[in-house]
């Protein structure tokens, strides 16, 4: 709207903060997404011991696949930060090679997962059979929700987004950065949950 | 004293008395604060308004009272923590009375919307319950063999004997509720899939209590009469006994009182020691109610011998 | 000062369509008021539900006049409120007003609007997120109506929506369930309240003026940002127990559930294996920060009317801002005095009433503070300042009466009775609701130009004073006596409680008759919008930034990005002038020295 509203510190940082707005921004909102998941493995730890029995993941659900799944998050961890090193770099074909496979590499975490549910549906392996099914669901999804929202961050930056590279260079390297903060906290909620869910013995 | 003046229900637990008293030390303290703060408070609106002060002192307070103050409530809240609730948060959670001297054990179970209470037999062995066994006749599901032969159920009434500790085994089949016992002191939520132990002891019967609330109402007022028997025997102008002494007061009860003239009336509760249920589980939250009969010793003895004899297969 | 300025400023460019200017607007004027309004329409109908349910307590199975047939008989029976609609009204009484009423009021209304200008700023950080927060909560409260209308009607557990009755109750697993809806609606509340909460804080650290150090910041500031963390932190945990109670409801999950149930006397069909108690904790995890987020940005416009009609600095400023900061980081550890009847062990007791002793500390502390800084004052009883000042007692009851609530012994007697309701309307009504409204009457000239009819406040301020007491006073004496809350019929069935349900008669006549004055706050905030007296920039003489605009702050609030040059409330100083008694952030020394001067 009116071209006279100048946020400051939208794109360099506020001398006795040491941030960009929207770095804070983002420091803020993982702030509540650790809440929140921590919210859920609080949950996880009440609700396993106070059962009286608990499956075993690496049993019933496919580790397998799951180690292949954090191989490719991790995987797309890198990539994310090379992409916004290419962008430092003022190599915006880089850019663009190392984000276009990041964004793949959330799909093929996205497809793989949709194999192991698959897999679950079929085997009548719901959030009603067990407490252990549930927080599998509620968990994994909840994460998975979160994997698409960052691919659709991504997939804008490397998209329509770029253009901004043009006009404001240091301002979209500035959201890459933040974008690729935000990714790496799914990787890393991921890095706890597959540990948790998948290879923790049952009881 | 204490209990008129708070307004608090009459006491009749042993333990009873230490809440009491922890509840009057908070309110004193309350008040003592609140006097002092609206005193001010008052004094410096006055004193402070703009026609009697014009230009304002720009530092105002300069002496460190109000620390002083603050201090002093933080003491007090210390001694009261630490001197009163949590010692006695310690006896209730730990000090369940010994074998000697001999506590009666009794399992509440709740359900939506009524208490079921779940006497041992003679053998002081709980029989084994089954969910698929509940029926209507059978509300807790008890299987009548082995243990649970002759054991004693009851529906909304807890029988127990005065001045001997009850422990109570509080649970539910389905929501939460809270076991209530005003008069008692007695509050504890009931929470699926867990059984948590409570104990007090009565210290009067429920007949002493019952007379202890005698008192005089109109016939015209707000309360509910149904709750209440008349203290003794109500005749009317010929002599006939038109209500008797005891005997709730229903509506058609209501009705002859008032067209035998009468106004006002002496009443005794029909029963003062309730179960109230006060946790939200549900429609009929408002009216999931039970009686505690506390009875005499002997009285109690009597009671449950009959029980076991009409309820053991 | 530049209000011609501003009319030349929007000539220069193309005016915003009237849907970009009012409706989907990213400027945190506007949202602000979009917030304001929502929320004043959500509060009055909060309580309009209120209304209702207290004739049902006062006259218990009595037609209720007028809205008994326009209900409709699944609702009202002939005419009678059917329990499972006085459920869902207080479930939803509770809701609104906390979720949809004072947050939305408190923090997205008054914390939008006023933080920027407070800061010096042109606008929030986030103008964008900041449009979509107002839109995410606009569709949460939507949800939230409208579930009034679905089969079986609105949630009926109660604002804390224990499970498993919340799970077990109109159990149909579809969406349009109101305990369903209850938990869509309050995910996007809470999703609303984040975005919000990151747009406060940010705005606060990285946009504050020149000049305007932390010191300097306004206590009102200071609230706000202790609120959003309290919002960013304390909500997600609720937000995670609300997708797994949709679990429960929806894809019949047993989170909360634990086995061997049986409902209505059939085998519950679960898996089993969930905590009742796992709910509760995640909820009250949330729900005893969130008190405090009805509280703070309350003690924050009492703070400012406080400066501003006492003529001089607060009292203890920093006191102010170091006991804010405490209670916000201590609210986070008491959460489960709520629950010390479920069965808790003395180790556990111990501490969460140590630390809910230790919290009531930093309250008395902002307390005393705010009640000395009239020590030495020039008050003047304007309407703002009547409400900020009863504001002070009304919320000392309220906090006082939870120093019995917070010791676990004198809490069994009572816990879930009528004093616990008594305490916290008294922190939350005649507490933070005046606040609120000492809020609307301070800076209504600010954003309207306009100054609310004085009489026609005083009018609604001792109404308000007088009936809040009739209605929350005898509930202590309720409370005592045992009488429990969530009483459909008030009580009736109980002996117990006889002799005090005379009260429910007296609570209802002050219920109406407080609804009754606010018809005078309804109608002198529109009389006024046309009809106020008009005002220049700064009319109530303040020395805060947000005073340094033109009236009402356009689009981009100032003409000049201010510099602070000094604290927020230098009123009196000494030696100064006799003419000019307050020397705003925002005047250069050889200014603010230079006497008499009016700002127009
Ligand atoms: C704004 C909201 C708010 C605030 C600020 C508070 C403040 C406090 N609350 Fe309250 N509380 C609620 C809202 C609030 N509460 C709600 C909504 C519930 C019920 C939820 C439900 O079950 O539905 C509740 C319930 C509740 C309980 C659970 C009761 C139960 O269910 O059994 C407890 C127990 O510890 C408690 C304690 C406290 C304490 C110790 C404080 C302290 O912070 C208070 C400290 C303040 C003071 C000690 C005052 C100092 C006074 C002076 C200095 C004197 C001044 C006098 C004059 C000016 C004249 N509260
Ligand atoms: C912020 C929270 C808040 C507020 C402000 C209120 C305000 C009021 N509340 Fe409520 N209440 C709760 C939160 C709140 N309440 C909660 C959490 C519960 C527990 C629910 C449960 O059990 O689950 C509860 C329960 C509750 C009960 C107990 C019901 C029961 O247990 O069965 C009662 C009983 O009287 C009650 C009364 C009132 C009254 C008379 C007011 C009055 O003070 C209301 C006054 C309101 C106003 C003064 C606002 C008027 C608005 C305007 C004038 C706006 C005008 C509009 C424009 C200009 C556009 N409340
Ligand atoms: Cu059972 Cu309320
Ligand atoms: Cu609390």
């Amino acid at each position: 709207m009116s071209a006279h509203i100048e946020i400051p510190y939208n794109m360099d940082e506020r001398p006795d903060t040491g941030l960009y707005n929207a770095k804070l921004g983002v420091w803020l909102f993982l702030a509540s997404e650790v809440m929140l998941f921590g919210a859920l493995f609080s949950s996880y730890v009440l609700l396993r011991t106070g059962a009286s029995t608990w499956e075993a993941g690496h049993l019933i659900l496919n580790w397998k696949l799951a180690m292949v799944n954090t191989f490719v998050l991790i995987g797309s961890s890198v990539t994310m930060v090379m992409s916004w090193a290419a962008l430092k770099m003022n190599n915006l074909a880089k850019f663009k090679l190392y984000m276009g496979l990041t964004v793949l590499c959330g799909i093929a975490f996205l497809v793989i997962k949709g194999i192991e549910y698959a897999a679950k549906f079929e085997h009548g392996l719901l959030p009603n059979q067990s407490t252990f099914m549930a927080i599998y669901f509620t968990m994994t999804g909840l994460h998975g929700l979160h994997v698409i929202g960052g691919m659709i961050v991504n997939g804008y930056l490397l998209g329509p987004g770029s253009k901004m590279w043009a006009t404001e260079p240091q301002r979209f390297t500035n959201r890459i950065e933040v974008a690729g903060l935000y990714w790496h906290f799914v990787d890393l909620v991921w890095i706890f949950l597959f540990p948790t869910l998948y290879l923790l013995p049952g009881k | 004293m204490l209990q008129k003046l708070l307004g608090l229900p009459i006491n009749a637990s042993a333990h009873g008395g230490e809440i009491d008293s922890l509840i009057g030390w908070v309110h004193l303290l309350m008040v003592v604060l609140f006097i002092g703060w609206i005193l001010l408070f008052f004094w410096m609106l006055v004193r402070f308004r703009k026609g009697r002060q014009p230009r304002a002192d720009h530092e105002g307070v300069k002496s460190h009272a109000s620390s002083y103050v603050e201090a002093v409530i933080v003491v007090l809240e210390i001694i009261l923590l630490v001197g009163i609730s949590i010692p006695f948060w310690a006896k209730k959670v730990n000090a369940f009375p010994t074998a000697a001297e001999d506590p009666l054990r009794i399992r509440v179970i709740a359900q939506q919307f009524a208490w079921n209470i779940h006497y041992p037999g003679p053998d002081g062995k709980f029989g084994k319950t089954e969910i698929n066994k509940i029926a209507s006749d059978n509300p807790i599901g008890l299987i009548r063999k082995g243990d649970g032969a002759d054991d004693v159920v009851e529906v909304n009434q807890l029988y127990i004997p005065v001045n001997r500790p009850i422990i109570l085994d509080t649970t539910t089949m389905d929501v939460i509720h809270s076991v209530f016992l005003p008069l008692f002191r007695v509050k504890q939520d009931t929470i699926p899939g867990m059984i948590i132990p409570i104990y007090f002891t009565a210290t009067q019967t429920t007949e002493e209590i019952r007379q202890q609330m005698k008192e005089t109402l109109p016939l015209d007022s707000k309360r509910n009469f149904e709750l209440y028997a008349p203290a003794a025997d109500v005749k009317n102008d010929s002599g006939a006994v038109i209500v008797k002494k005891g005997v709730r007061i229903n509506a058609s009860a209501k009705k002859r009182l008032i067209d035998a003239g009468i106004t006002t009336l002496e009443v005794v509760p029909a029963n003062p020691t309730e179960i109230a249920c006060a946790q939200l589980c549900g429609l009929n939250h408002f009216r999931m109610k039970g009686y505690v009969n506390v009875l005499t010793a002997d009285e109690f003895k009597k009671w449950y011998a009959e029980e076991v004899e009409n309820q053991s297969e | 000062m530049a209000t011609d300025t501003h009319h030349h400023h929007n000539e220069h460019h193309d005016e915003p369509s009237w849907i970009r200017k009012y409706v989907f607007s990213t400027d945190h004027k506007v949202i602000g008021i979009q917030y304001g309004l929502t929320s004043l329409v959500f509060l009055f109908f909060g309580f309009c539900l209120l209304m209702m349910m207290r004739w049902q307590l006062a006259y218990p199975g009595e037609a209720l006049p007028l809205l008994g047939k326009w209900l409709g008989e699944a609702r009202m029976p002939g005419g009678v409120m059917a329990p499972e609609f006085y459920n869902q009204l207080g479930a939803m009484h509770g809701t609104i007003m906390v979720f949809l009423g004072v947050v939305p009021l408190a923090v997205g209304a008054f914390g939008n609007y006023l933080v920027p200008l407070q800061v010096g700023a042109q606008d929030m950080a986030f103008p964008k997120l900041n449009m979509s927060s107002y839109w995410v909560y606009f569709v949460g409260g939507v949800v939230m109506f409208a579930s009034f209308f679905v089969p079986e009607g609105a949630a009926q557990s109660g604002w804390t929506s224990y499970a498993p009755l919340s799970i077990v109750t109109t159990p149909a697993q579809s969406i349009f369930r109101g305990q369903t809806m209850w938990l869509i609606g309050m995910v996007f509340l809470i999703t609303s309240s984040l975005l919000g909460s990151v747009n406060i804080i940010v705005t606060i650290v990285q946009l504050r003026a020149p000049g305007l150090t932390w010191m300097r910041l306004p206590f009102f500031c200071w609230a706000q940002l202790v609120t959003s963390f309290l919002l960013l932190l304390a909500f997600p945990p609720l937000e995670a127990a609300g997708v797994m109670q949709l679990m429960d409801r929806l894809a019949g999950s047993s989170f909360f559930m634990p086995a061997g149930l049986v409902i209505s006397g059939k085998p519950w069909e679960g898996s089993g294996g969930g905590s009742a108690l796992l709910w509760q904790h995640l909820f009250w995890f949330l729900a005893h920060p969130e008190v405090y987020v009805l509280i703070l940005p309350a003690m924050g416009i009492v703070a400012e009317v406080i400066a501003n009609n006492t003529r001089k600095p607060l009292w203890g400023y920093s006191a102010l801002v170091w006991a804010s900061a405490i209670l916000g980081f201590l609210s986070f550890v008491v959460w489960a005095h709520h629950m010390y009847l479920t069965g808790m062990g003395t180790a556990i007791s111990a501490f969460f009433q140590t630390t809910t002793m230790l919290i009531s500390v930093p309250s008395i502390i902002i307390l005393t503070a705010l009640i000395l800084s009239l020590w030495g004052g020039s008050i003047r009883f304007t309407t703002p300042m009547l409400f900020a000042l009863a504001f002070l007692p009304m919320f000392g009851i309220g906090g006082l009466t939870g120093l019995p609530l917070g010791l676990a012994t004198s809490d069994i007697q009572l816990h879930d009775t009528y004093y616990v309701i008594g305490h916290f309307h008294y922190v939350v009504a005649p507490g933070t609701i005046f606040a609120l409204f000492a809020g609307i009457y301070y800076w209504y000239p600010k954003v309207t130009g306009r100054r609310m009819s004085e009489t026609l406040g005083k009018w609604h301020f001792w109404g308000s004073l007088v009936f809040m007491n009739t209605v929350f006073m005898p509930m202590f004496v309720q409370g005592m006596a045992g009488m429990s809350r969530r009483m459909y019929d008030g009580g009736e069935a109980y002996l117990h409680n006889q002799h005090v349900l005379g009260f429910n008669r007296m609570i209802g006549v002050g219920a109406w008759g407080l609804g009754l004055f606010q018809l005078f706050f309804i109608i002198n905030f529109f009389w006024s919008l046309k009809r106020g007296e008009k005002v220049n920039d700064n009319p109530w003489k303040a020395t805060t930034l947000e005073w340094n605009t033109p009236t009402p702050p356009p689009h981009g609030n100032f003409t000049k990005i201010p510099d602070a040059y000094r604290g927020p409330y230098e009123y009196s100083l000494p030696g100064s002038d006799t003419h000019k008694d307050y020397y705003p952030q925002w005047e250069p020394d050889h200014v603010a020295k230079a006497g008499p001067k009016e700002t127009k």
